[in-house]
């Protein structure tokens, strides 16, 4: 006899059961409902509890929403219009207000005819930062660049810009969108060339200035170059940046005004003041973020540098800056500097502003690179020291790009805050979008009184905004994420 | 010797700061060459100063610097309005930003001298006043001992109060609030018991809401906000032109000069103190450095005082504010403007 299991088992069967359902309060949304809402008494009370709440939430603001007026000259008529669809004694949104003013709030009091320009300047803007923020999904590249070359078009039209520069537009983003295409190192040229293009847009005047300011950075690059050719190292970098100022405060602006005679070429010009709302939040925020990083980076290697004046120095400024409050730099920058400079000087009262959120983001932004700096391995920096990498070379190709990536969370957690930190500066008697201009707004007789609408609406607005940020930032540690886990 | 360096260091910069002070002496000149007035205004207070939807300032304050741009410049319409707050308005005027502030501001001893500034005259008398639910059955403001008083703080409205209930031997607990809007919203929410502002600020807040009748603004005046335009301290032409022009804006209703009859009556009128402020007879803007009919223009921006404060915030607005303390003196108010002599 065998002992084979066959053998000794009078029958055995060859197909398995199809398997049987499972029981009805083990499977689907009652398992999920049992496991995660009501998988013990405690649990059970906690999800009594915040259902409650919601309840409470929702049933509370939601006749609020649910009576919303958005078409009324004054709050006023709101009222009455509520009153006589919902009854006497109900209340409701007044959201007239946000499109009564809406300009205003996106614009502040950028002149009407030009509301084009900052329009066009944020659709580029998408074609600046496409060609680096989504440089490996094509996909994903077109999506967004079609959608802001649309809006921004379209709103182009809708605010009534002029048929020619309709067409320069149009044309504009065409020719970058085949640049992106077709030559995608070119198309970082024009991300470089961005920023003075949209100064140029935003606060108009002759195109020569802008182009005077980039010339000084070339002249500087290429003394520079010329200097690193002669071997003479660090003194070729002191020599082109002297020459670069003695550019920009003696011969250029001449240079420019020159030019501006032979061949005009300026839009209007417009004063910072006149800037508001969210204009105003994204011109000091984008400018805050996109210079803080690089300063940010610098400043967090000089703090790690082995040089004693340069650590000194950065750790200095850092702390410095760390210590005090943004609202105090806010202050500095729009009055103590009045004193100092001498009179009838006319610093640009953004640019003062967009200077100390830049330094200020910057030093927060040096300690979260630093984190990252000292969370790599010892390794690293010793195995870019015995393949004979020089300083910089190490930096950019093995510490910096493992460094930032490990920051990343804490990087776009700063920009976030550099972005809404942008509402303080109605401090200074800027018109941001939460506060200042929903105040001014209501100082006419007419919307006195609506004093939510304009907060949600702009805290809407900011939500947009800093979750797309947030959600880029987890698209890019997908992205690079290189580990095993 | 360090002493004595110090004391070198502070006393150069002193006179260095005293000479950027007198570089910025004139400011008339400086006015004419930039062919644009500066004024700071408020960022936006119901009937004072307020941006319509185009971005058009009006209001009781921008009539005052338009009125100075129209005797300066020729052109009302020549104003940059620097929108200043609370903290940064008297910086800006001293500092330069600004050639005059028309924003609401209290004429006090302190500002006045300590903080280097010349007040032109007042345009508007007001008051801080009281505001309750009816149902509170409050009728009067010494009845409010132990209530609960939104007030704005940094303002002189808080440093009042407290000194009002001290004389009255009351008590309060105070709700500290950092805008009108924000102070409104806690009045309704039943934050407070009282809600406490300037009287034409009260009045204002009180036509807003929903429903007004179930508001009372007590009688009691605590406190006297004599609110003027100011200029900087030193430069007394340009103040004189300020204080001048605010006159001229009085004295017109005085002498039932409109902006109906301005024309007329500058070529008719003949009583000789119109015919001297309009520049019929003699030549009074010459000794303010400014033309003859510097006046008639500041009438014909926006009226004369009676009509600004008729078209901003008097009785036929929502706003709906007596003249009371700010009538003629001829019918019993303050407004009383020097002789044009």
């Amino acid at each position: 006899m065998s002992e084979v299991h066959a053998e000794t088992v009078p029958f055995v069967r060859d197909t398995m059961l199809p398997s049987a359902a499972p029981p009805a309060r083990q499977s689907g949304v009652v398992l999920w409902l049992r496991e995660n809402l009501f998988s013990g008494p405690l649990n059970i009370l906690l999800t009594l509890a915040g259902l409650a709440a919601v309840w409470g939430i929702v049933s509370h603001l939601w006749p609020w929403f649910a009576h919303a007026v958005w078409n009324a000259s004054s709050i006023g008529e709101c009222r009455q219009i509520i009153a006589e669809r919902h009854g006497e004694g109900t209340t409701g949104a007044c959201f007239a207000i946000i499109r009564e003013r809406w300009n205003q709030f996106i614009f502040g009091f950028y002149p009407a005819e030009h509301y084009w320009r900052p329009t066009a300047v944020f659709g580029l803007m998408m074609f600046a930062v496409a060609p680096i923020l989504f440089s490996e999904s094509r996909r994903l590249r077109w999506t967004v660049l079609a959608v802001s070359a649309v809006t921004s078009f379209a709103a182009c039209v809708a605010l009534g810009a002029p048929d020619r520069v309709l067409l320069a537009v149009g044309a504009g983003f065409v020719a970058l969108a085949a640049l992106i295409e077709y030559a995608p190192r070119r198309a970082l040229a024009f991300s470089v060339l961005y920023p003075f293009l949209a100064v140029w847009m935003l606060w108009g005047g002759s195109i020569w200035s802008p182009i005077a300011v980039l010339a000084g950075f070339a002249l500087a690059l290429v003394v520079w170059r010329l200097g690193a050719r002669l071997g003479v190292g660090l003194l070729g970098l002191a020599l082109g940046v002297a020459a670069a100022v003695w550019w920009w405060a003696a011969l250029g602006p001449r240079v420019a005004a020159d030019l501006q005679g032979l061949m005009p070429l300026a839009l209007v010009p417009v004063e910072s003041r006149s800037f508001g709302g969210f204009l105003l939040a994204l011109t000091i925020g984008v400018s805050g973020i996109v210079m803080s990083l690089p300063l940010g980076i610098i400043l967090a290697l000089a703090r790690q540098s082995n040089l004693p004046v340069v650590r000194t120095l950065a750790v200095m400024f850092i702390e410095f800056i760390r210590g005090v409050p943004l609202i105090t730099l806010l202050f500095v920058a729009s009055i103590l500097l009045n004193y100092f400079l001498p009179p009838g000087t006319n610093f640009d009262i953004i640019l003062r502003v967009i200077i100390m959120v830049t330094l200020f983001a910057a030093a927060y932004m040096a300690e979260v690179i630093r984190g990252g700096l000292a969370a790599l391995p010892r390794g690293q920096y010793e195995g870019a020291d015995s393949l004979g990498l020089t300083y910089w070379q190490a930096q950019r190709l093995i510490i910096l790009p493992q460094a930032l990536k490990i920051s990343i969370p804490g990087i776009v957690g700063t920009f976030i805050g550099v972005f809404k930190d942008t509402t303080l500066v109605t401090f200074v008697g800027l018109f941001d979008p939460l506060k200042q201009m929903a105040d001014t707004i209501r100082a006419t007789f007419a919307w006195k009184g609506a004093y939510w609408e304009p907060y949600v609406f702009t805290g809407a607005i900011f939500f947009i905004l800093c979750f797309a940020m947030s959600r880029y930032a987890m698209y890019l540690e997908r992205r690079l994420k290189t580990d095993h886990r | 010797m360090r002493y004595t360096a110090f004391l070198a260091t502070v006393a150069a910069s002193a006179l260095t700061a005293g000479v950027a002070l007198a570089a910025e002496g004139d400011t008339l000149a400086q006015v004419k060459q930039r062919g644009v007035l500066n004024c700071g205004v408020n960022t936006g207070l119901v009937g004072f100063a307020a941006p319509d939807a185009n971005g058009n300032w009006s209001g009781f304050d921008i009539a005052v610097c338009k009125a100075v741009a129209a005797a300066v410049l020729g052109d009302p319409s020549k104003v940059k309005y620097v929108p200043t707050t609370g903290q940064t308005r008297f910086t800006a005027l001293t500092s330069g930003e600004v050639d005059l502030l028309a924003r609401n501001s209290t004429w006090t001893f302190q500002r006045d001298t300590d903080l280097k500034m010349d007040f032109a005259g007042v345009n508007y008398y007001d008051g801080q006043g009281f505001m309750v639910r009816k149902d509170l059955g409050v009728s009067s403001a010494t009845e409010l001992d132990g209530a609960t008083i939104c007030i704005q703080t940094g303002t002189s409205t808080e440093l009042n109060l407290a000194d009002w209930f001290k004389a009255n031997n009351m008590t309060y607990q105070p709700v500290n609030i950092d805008s009108n809007a924000e102070g409104e919203q806690q009045y309704m929410a039943g934050a407070c018991d009282a809600y406490t502002t300037d009287a034409s600020g009260l009045a204002a807040t009180r036509a807003a809401f929903a429903d007004p009748d179930n508001h009372v603004i007590l009688p009691e005046i605590i406190s006297k906000e004599p609110l003027a335009p100011a200029t900087r301290h030193g430069d007394n032409n340009w103040t004189d032109i300020v204080r001048w022009t605010l006159y001229a804006l009085i004295s017109a209703e005085e002498y039932g000069v409109t902006s109906a009859n301005l024309d007329e009556l500058s070529r008719s009128s003949t009583n000789p103190d119109v015919q001297r402020m309009l520049g019929a007879t003699d030549d009074y803007g010459a000794m303010l450095g400014l033309d003859k009919e510097w006046a008639k223009r500041a009438i014909a921006a926006s009226g004369n005082y009676g009509e600004i404060f008729a078209a901003n915030i008097g009785e036929q607005t929502p706003i709906g504010l007596p003249r009371g303390l700010n009538a003629l003196w001829t019918q019993g108010g303050l407004m009383y403007a020097m002789p044009f002599r």
